[in-house]
C-alpha cells in the first residue's frame, strides 16, 4: 500500500490495469445481463418484472460497499496519513450516489408493478434513501470547503459518523415487518434463492463490482490530475 | 608545631571538592525561587514547515528562544507570522518539525503553558468586562481579577459591558488576560493594533516585567516597544539582533 | 472541573442576555403547531392521530435551527482557539457545550411539547410517554447537533449543509422517538423497547459526538 503513496507510480498502475478492468466489466455484463435476460425463469407471480431484480439488488449492494470503501479510505486517511486515500474517498461518493439512485429508481420500477406503489417509507426503503443523502452531504462538504487539507480532514469524519447507517440498513429488514421481502442471499444458513436464480445475480453482482472497481479507478486519477493542475496553477500565482 | 599543616593539607582537596557541588546546587536554587520561571526555560522549534491551502508558507524553520528572552517576527503579509504563532501555541498542528518547551512544567502541555493573543478579541460582548476575565480566569486554571483589571487600567471599566467600549478598550481588554493567568510563553500576534500610545507604554511594560522573571516572548510586530530582542524575518530567514531603543 | 462549568456557565448567561437560543427554538416550535393544522384542516381527530409525529418534528427542526450558534460565536471571536490553550480536552468542551444547548433549547422544548400538543388535540394519555421520550431523546438531538455543528462551523450557508448532514442521523431518533410516544405503530415494537432503543442512541451519542466533534474543530483550526 505505501508503495503506491506516490501518485506516479499509481497513475502507472491504473493505466495498465484499466483495459483489462473494462475489458473484464464488459464481458462480466455480457454474461450476467445474458443469463437473466434470456436464461433465468419467468416469476410464477410476476412474470417477466421480476428481471428487474437483476438489475435492482446488485445496484443497492454495490452502494453499501461503494459507502463501506468510502469510510474504510476515510479511516485509512484519518490514521496512516495516505496521500492517496482521501481521494480515493472523495471520488467513490460520487459513484456510490449513482448506484444508489440506481437502486432507488428501479426498486421503485419495480415496486409498483408488485406492490401497487411507487414509494413507501418501510425500514430499508427509508434507510436506503438516507444512505443517498449521506452521499450527497459528503459530496457538498468537499464543495463547501476551499483548503483541500482541510476538506479531507472534515469529509473524512462526517464518512466515519455516517458509517452508523450502514448496520441499520442490513438489519432494518430483521428488526421490522416491512413490506419489502426480508434478506435472501446474505444471511445466516446460506441462499434461499434457487440457483437458476442466484446464478445470474452473482454474475451480475460480480459485474457491477467490476464496473464499480473500474470507475474508482478512474475517479481516482481524475482526482489526482485535479490536484496536479492545482498545485500548478498555485505555482504560476507564486512566480508572479 | 607541624601538626595544623597535615591537617589544612587535608582540608583543602576537601574544600576542591566541594566547590563542584555547590556549583550544581545554584541553579536547583534559582529554579526553587518562587516568584521567577527557570531561567533554563528553552523554547525549541526544529524545522518547522507549514502548508496552508496547498500552498507552503514556510519550511525548515528553526528557532530557539531562551529563558528572558524577546523575539520579533516580521515579514511581510502572508509570510506566515500568524501561522507560526498559531503553530507553536498548538491550535493549528505543523506539517512537519518539532516544537517544545524545555524547563517547564512536565506534567503540562505547550498550550497549556502560553499565552495567545490573536488579532481577534476573544471577548464575548454582551459579558461585561469582569464577567469575561472572571470566565478565562475560571478556565485557564487560575487569575487574579485585580490584577488583569489594573494591568490596562480598565478598574472603572468593570462592569461595563463590552459591547459599550470602544474597539481601543477591547483590545485592551483581551491584551489583560496576559496579567490574569500567570503563563511563561507568550504568543502576541499584532498586540498594539488599536491601542493608543499610553496602552502601548503599559504593554512594552508588562512585556519588560514579564521578560526579567524569565518569561519567552514571541511576537509578531512592526512597532517598536522600546525593548531589545531578537529579529526573526519570515520570508527571508535572516535573524539579527535588535537592540532597545 | 470548574473550567466546564465555567463554560456551561457562560453560555447559559449569554443566552439568556442574548436571547438566541430559548426564544427562537420555541417560536419557531410554535410557527410549525400552528402552521400544521391551518394547512391540513380542522379535522379534530386526524390531527389527534398525527399531533406525536408533528411534534417530534418541530422538535427536531427547532433543535436544528438553533444548532448552528453552538460553535459559530465562539469560533467568529476567537474564543475556540483560546480554548485549545485551557487544561480541559477538546472533547470535553465539546461536551460542555452540547449540555449547555440542550438546558437553554432541546430541555425547554422537550419539557413543553406535550403542553403545546394540546393545540394539536392530542391524548392526555400520551403525555405522560412523549415527554419522558422527548427527554430522553433531547439529549441524543443535542450531542448529535452540537458534532455536525462543529463539522461545519465556519462555512457559508453552514446552515444548510448542517440540516443535510444532521438529517440521516436524526431519523433513528425519530423513528424510535414517535414510537415511544405514539405506541402501537406498525414500524417498531413496543413503548419500552422503543425507549430503551433511544436510551441506547443517546449513549451512542454521548460516545461519538465528542470525540469526531473534536477532531472536527481541530480540522477547522488548523
Amino acid at each position: 500500500m505505501q508503495q503506491f503513496a506516490n501518485p506516479r507510480r499509481f497513475l502507472r498502475l491504473v493505466d495498465l490495469v484499466e483495459p483489462w478492468a473494462w475489458a473484464v466489466t464488459v464481458i462480466l455484463f455480457a454474461i450476467g445481463l445474458y443469463l437473466s435476460l434470456v436464461v433465468a425463469p419467468q416469476d410464477y407471480q410476476q412474470g417477466e418484472t421480476v428481471r428487474i431484480m437483476f438489475v435492482h439488488v446488485p445496484a443497492a449492494w454495490i452502494a453499501l460497499l461503494a459507502y463501506l470503501d468510502m469510510a474504510i479510505a476515510s479511516a485509512v486517511a484519518i490514521i496512516f496519513r495516505h496521500p492517496l486515500a482521501d481521494l480515493a474517498a472523495k471520488a467513490a461518493a460520487p459513484i456510490g450516489a449513482c448506484f444508489t439512485f440506481l437502486a432507488l429508481a428501479t426498486g421503485s420500477l419495480w415496486g409498483k408493478p408488485m406492490w401497487g406503489t411507487w414509494w413507501v417509507w418501510d425500514a430499508r426503503l427509508t434507510s436506503m434513501f438516507v444512505l443517498f443523502l449521506l452521499y450527497l452531504g459528503y459530496i457538498a462538504i468537499w464543495h463547501a470547503i476551499d483548503d483541500p487539507g482541510r476538506a479531507a480532514r472534515i469529509a473524512a469524519i462526517v464518512a466515519l459518523v455516517g458509517c452508523i447507517n450502514l448496520p441499520i440498513i442490513k438489519f432494518s429488514v430483521d428488526w421490522w415487518n416491512t413490506l419489502h421481502q426480508p434478506a435472501s442471499v446474505l444471511r445466516i444458513g446460506g441462499p434461499t434463492l434457487h440457483p437458476a436464480i442466484l446464478t445470474p445475480l452473482l454474475v451480475m453482482g460480480a459485474a457491477y463490482l467490476a464496473l464499480f472497481v473500474t470507475l474508482h479507478l478512474t475517479a481516482i486519477r481524475a482526482e489526482i490530475m485535479a490536484r496536479r493542475l492545482r498545485q500548478m496553477e498555485l505555482a504560476r500565482a507564486d512566480e508572479v | 608545631m607541624f601538626f595544623p599543616l597535615p591537617i589544612a593539607y587535608c582540608l583543602l582537596p576537601t574544600a576542591y571538592c566541594l566547590l563542584p557541588i555547590a556549583y550544581c546546587l545554584l541553579p536547583i536554587a534559582y529554579c526553587l525561587l518562587p516568584t521567577a520561571y527557570c531561567p533554563t526555560m528553552e523554547l525549541q522549534i526544529s524545522d518547522l514547515a507549514c502548508i496552508r491551502g496547498g500552498r507552503q508558507v514556510f519550511a525548515g524553520l528553526s528557532l530557539r528562544a531562551d529563558g528572558g528572552s524577546l523575539t520579533l517576527l516580521r515579514g511581510a503579509n502572508g509570510a506566515g507570522k500568524t501561522s507560526l504563532l498559531r503553530l507553536i501555541a498548538g491550535i493549528a498542528e505543523p506539517d512537519r518539525g518539532r516544537i517544545a518547551l524545555l524547563g517547564g512544567d512536565a506534567a503540562l502541555t505547550l498550550s497549556q503553558q502560553c499565552h495567545f493573543i490573536g488579532d481577534r478579541d476573544a471577548t464575548k460582548l454582551h459579558l461585561t468586562v469582569a464577567e469575561n476575565l472572571r470566565f478565562w480566569g475560571a478556565f485557564l486554571d487560575g487569575g487574579d481579577l485585580d490584577r488583569a483589571l489594573d494591568s490596562f487600567g480598565l478598574k472603572a471599566l468593570a462592569n461595563l459591558q463590552a459591547a459599550v467600549l470602544s474597539s481601543g478598550q477591547r483590545r485592551r481588554l483581551a491584551l489583560s488576560r496576559l496579567a490574569l493567568v500567570a503563563r511563561p510563553l507568550w504568543l502576541l500576534d499584532e498586540p498594539t493594533v488599536g491601542l493608543d500610545a499610553a496602552s502601548r507604554d503599559r504593554l512594552a511594560a508588562l512585556m519588560a516585567a514579564h521578560l526579567a522573571t524569565g518569561g519567552i516572548i514571541i511576537a509578531a510586530t512592526h512597532v517598536e516597544l522600546g525593548l531589545a530582542g531578537i529579529e526573526l524575518r519570515l520570508g527571508e530567514a535572516l535573524v539579527r539582533e535588535v537592540a532597545a531603543q | 472541573m470548574t473550567a466546564l462549568t465555567a463554560v456551561i456557565a457562560r453560555d447559559l448567561k449569554l443566552a439568556l442576555r442574548q436571547g438566541g437560543g430559548a426564544g427562537i427554538a420555541l417560536g419557531f416550535f410554535l410557527t410549525v403547531l400552528v402552521l400544521i393544522p391551518l394547512g391540513i384542516g380542522p379535522d379534530v381527530a386526524l390531527l389527534a392521530r398525527i399531533a406525536p409525529g408533528t411534534l417530534w418534528i418541530a422538535l427536531l427542526l427547532a433543535v436544528l435551527l438553533s444548532a448552528d450558534r453552538i460553535f459559530e460565536p465562539d469560533h467568529d471571536d476567537g474564543s475556540l482557539e483560546i480554548m485549545t490553550l485551557g487544561p480541559v480536552p477538546l472533547e470535553l468542551i465539546v461536551l460542555a457545550k452540547a449540555a449547555a444547548h440542550w438546558l437553554v433549547t432541546a430541555l425547554p422544548m422537550a419539557i413543553a411539547a406535550p403542553f403545546l400538543g394540546l393545540l394539536l388535540n392530542l391524548s392526555p394519555t400520551l403525555f405522560l410517554p412523549l415527554g419522558l421520550a422527548m427527554l430522553l431523546a433531547s439529549l441524543a438531538l443535542s450531542l448529535l447537533a452540537s458534532l455536525v455543528a462543529a463539522v461545519t462551523v465556519g462555512l457559508q450557508r453552514g446552515g444548510l449543509l448542517l440540516s443535510i448532514l444532521t438529517l440521516p442521523l436524526y431519523v433513528p431518533a425519530l423513528i424510535f422517538g414517535v414510537a415511544a410516544s405514539a405506541g402501537g405503530d406498525a414500524l417498531s415494537g413496543s413503548r419500552p423497547a422503543a425507549l430503551l432503543i433511544l436510551l441506547a442512541l443517546v449513549l451512542l451519542a454521548l460516545v461519538i459526538a465528542p470525540f469526531a466533534g473534536a477532531a472536527a474543530l481541530r480540522a477547522h483550526l488548523r
